[in-house]
């Protein structure tokens, strides 16, 4: 209990304080852009083109109805299920398109499914990279035979997206993959996207899309609201939206231009970068817990003569 | 570095008492509920939604469940990298409380998890992600539960040399009257396993240290990610809790919360089982508390301030009120532990406690559960089978402590703590003042 190691213990303490701080300070201030990449497969929905048929969603179902563990949904007035009637994105449903209304001229019909981020939180947060993004194609996919199942995706993802089967016993995350493992890699094209019959869904990559939608907003500015949603939102989507009235009010938060996994990274980056924090308090630990030790020991020797001292078990 | 055997005591009573019958069924309730999670789903028995894929199981069993079992940390950061030997006796029951939670908080975890047969994944290297708070999370508090167990483990072997197999016997004959092994074969036995334990002892406490010291760096790494793991819901959690100090904020909130459940923990077990109280060491611990604290209160309001908050934390709206509980519960618990005269009282140190756990575990809660809104629509409030979960795991970790104390030498020992106090007189002479305040 000498003030040498009260004074190395505060080193040690101030050392982790520091770093701590440091990490949050240096985080607040600079969040650097990352690279976006426009070649990266998405999708462009425009709000004000579509005519809420549903055939995307029946489509989305049908094709990845077995890949995807989807199964079709009971409204409760249904007793013969002769719809499929899911309320909101599920565990068994990937894509849904809903209905906004705010009068009887004002209204817009709005779909749902994964926004594929450029730099998503879910592949960040995933401890076992069962959710992975792929380099090239940009397609933010999940992989059912690595996931524990711990939620975290949905915690981390902004859009609520992933969805999980609650009901199941054998549960897993359900999620929009641009049907990658199947009308993709068959067709060339999401499911979605070639079944609309109005065009309101277009294929393609990142780049031409929003090309396209800056074109559709120059031509028809009294149409659109002067936003392509996703361009910066979170660092950028490959989903994008086109559309008439408030995004928030079509159930699309607003959200900031920064991707929330840059920022987590960094804090946890910053802390165990290449190990060395941690070993370094392991090693500074010791270092006291031993010298305190061997205190402890002759201080045993000179006390056991006497009485009980401490230490005495290490003669 | 184990200490000298005889600074600890088994506690002599029967291990079948009233409360354990009543702690046993709690248990086969939770129990049940989880049978049912196993057989028909998680959204069996539990409100969690899309919207609230975290409930109490982690809030509580993970976030706090593991900051109130962080006593074998805090007391052993006092004990061998402050050298304050007098809190020796302390270190065992905290350890064992540490276990309980860590251990428990692990098993709950299992429940929650959908996928969990897949758990394996976290020993394949190519799956690891080191991006994720929740890896480091996992494999952190797996290999501080290992070394727990192994710093438990000279309270085992102890028991172990001095045990003469009439217990044993007993189970054995209750079960079966034909199980009851002959004499000889347990005396060979028996032999063999006093003279193995009375071998690995001496070993084992040379390289103790080490696994002391592990013990003391991982929490400090897992106990910070616990905050880092919010940190990605940025546009989830309310900003009077979504900071990039919640690594820092949640490392110093478990070592408070760990001091002050050491302080009740030690109250309670000496009312239920009518010990003296170790005041001393108690009002020591107690003097710790008010100055991590004051650092965490700082850092709390400073990064308010910076990010522009106070007004908010000022509104009264839901959010603020859960706010300014929390913010209240430490600052005034930490107000009355600046009195000497309230720390030397069992009951105030008794309240205070109380209050740092409490405002300490609201605060993990507001950062899990009550600060966090996934957007509009989504609600989330536990149901019955899912608290009776919860309660079950806590049944199980008093139902396991109050046996295990009465199997191994785990309470501190009050006639060593009287003969010690005058031996060495000197070290425990003018610890709390100067020391203290140096140190935090």
């Amino acid at each position: 209990m000498s003030k040498q190691t009260r004074r190395t213990f505060l080193k040690t303490i101030g050392l982790g304080g520091a770093t701590l701080l440091a990490t949050a300070g240096g985080v607040c201030q600079a969040s650097e852009q990352m690279g976006v990449n426009n070649e990266a497969l998405g999708m462009l929905y425009d709000a004000t083109m579509c005519v809420g048929c549903k055939a995307c969603m029946t489509a989305c179902k049908r094709v990845n109805g077995d890949f995807g563990s989807l199964s079709y949904e009971k409204a409760p007035f249904d007793q013969d299920g002769l719809w499929d009637a899911p309320q909101d994105l599920s565990g068994s449903t990937r894509t849904l398109i809903k209905l906004y209304k705010e009068s009887d001229s004002t209204w817009s019909y709005v779909k749902y499914s994964c926004m594929h981020c450029q730099k998503p939180s879910c592949v960040s947060v995933c401890p076992v990279s069962a959710m992975t993004k792929d380099k090239q194609t940009g397609i933010v996919d999940y992989n059912k035979d690595t996931c524990i199942g711990c939620r975290y995706c949905q915690v981390g993802c902004s859009f609520n997206i992933p969805k999980f089967q609650w009901e199941k016993t054998i549960p897993q995350i359900v999620k929009c993959d641009l049907c990658k493992n199947t009308n993709l890699k068959e067709k060339g094209i999401c499911a979605c996207a070639e079944t609309c019959p109005v065009g309101a869904i277009t294929f393609g990559k990142r780049k031409e899309l929003l090309e396209i939608a800056h074109t559709r907003l120059k031509e028809n500015p009294g149409r659109y609201l002067q936003h392509v949603y996703g361009e910066h939102e979170l660092g950028g989507t490959n989903h994008l939206y086109l559309a008439g009235v408030p995004f928030n009010k079509l159930g699309l938060p607003i959200l900031p231009e920064n991707a929330p996994a840059e920022f987590s990274e960094k804090i946890q980056h910053t802390i165990y970068k290449g190990f060395v924090a941690p070993v370094a308090l392991y090693s500074t630990l010791c270092f006291i817990a031993l010298k305190n030790q061997k205190k402890q020991d002759t201080n045993g020797h000179a006390a056991a003569d006497g009485n009980h001292g401490h230490g005495e078990e290490h003669k | 570095m184990a200490g000298h055997h005889d600074e600890f005591i088994r506690l002599e009573g029967k291990i079948f008492t009233k409360s354990f019958f009543v702690l046993l069924a709690l248990v086969l309730i939770g129990f049940f509920f989880i049978g049912v999670r196993y057989v028909k789903g998680i959204g069996a028995v539990s409100n969690m939604s899309d919207g609230y894929p975290w409930g109490i199981w982690i809030a509580y069993d993970v976030a706090t469940g593991t900051a109130i079992a962080c006593g074998g940390y805090a007391v052993a950061i006092l004990i061998y990298i402050r050298n304050h030997m007098k809190f020796h006796p302390l270190i065992r029951s905290a350890l064992l409380t540490s276990l309980f939670g860590y251990g428990l908080a692990g098993f709950s975890v299992v429940v929650d998890l959908g996928r969990y047969w897949n758990s394996y994944g976290f020993f394949i290297p190519s799956r690891w992600q080191i991006n994720s708070a929740m890896f480091e999370v996992a494999l952190c508090v797996m290999t501080y539960t290992l070394v727990l167990v192994i710093e438990f483990l000279p309270a085992v072997l102890w028991s172990l040399e001095n045990s003469r197999g009439v217990t044993i016997r007993k189970v054995a004959d209750w079960l079966h009257p034909r199980l009851v092994p002959d004499e000889d074969k347990l005396a060979s036995g028996l032999e063999w396993v006093r003279s193995s334990a009375a071998w690995l002892r001496p070993r084992l406490d040379k390289v103790l240290v080490f696994f002391i010291v592990l013990g003391i760096t991982l929490p400090t790494m897992h106990q910070s990610s616990l905050g880092s793991l919010l940190l990605i819901a940025a546009t989830k959690l309310n900003p009077l809790w979504h900071t990039g100090f919640l690594p820092l904020l949640f490392l110093i909130n478990c070592i408070y919360i760990g001091y002050a459940i050491v302080i009740l923990e030690s109250i309670i077990s000496a009312s239920a089982f009518k010990r003296p109280i170790e005041l001393k060491e108690l009002s020591g611990l107690s003097n710790i508390i008010p100055w991590l604290t004051v650092i965490w209160l700082c850092v709390r309001v400073g990064d308010l301030a910076y990010r522009g908050q106070i007004g908010n934390a000022l509104k009264f709206d839901f959010y603020s009120c859960f706010f300014l509980l929390e913010f209240l519960l430490i600052a005034v618990g930490s107000m009355i532990l600046f009195s000497p005269r309230m720390r030397r009282s069992p009951r105030w140190l008794f309240i205070t406690a109380s209050m740092m756990v409490l405002g300490g575990a609201l605060y993990r809660f507001n950062v899990y559960l009550i600060g966090f809104n996934p957007g509009q629509g989504w609600h989330y409030f536990p149901s019955f089978a899912e608290l009776m979960i919860t309660v079950g795991v806590i049944a199980l970790e008093l139902l396991g402590y109050q046996v295990l104390v009465k199997l191994f030498p785990v309470l501190p020992n009050p006639k060593h703590a009287a003969h010690g106090g005058n031996g060495s007189s000197q070290a425990h002479a003018d610890i709390p003042h100067g020391a203290v305040h140096a140190g935090k």
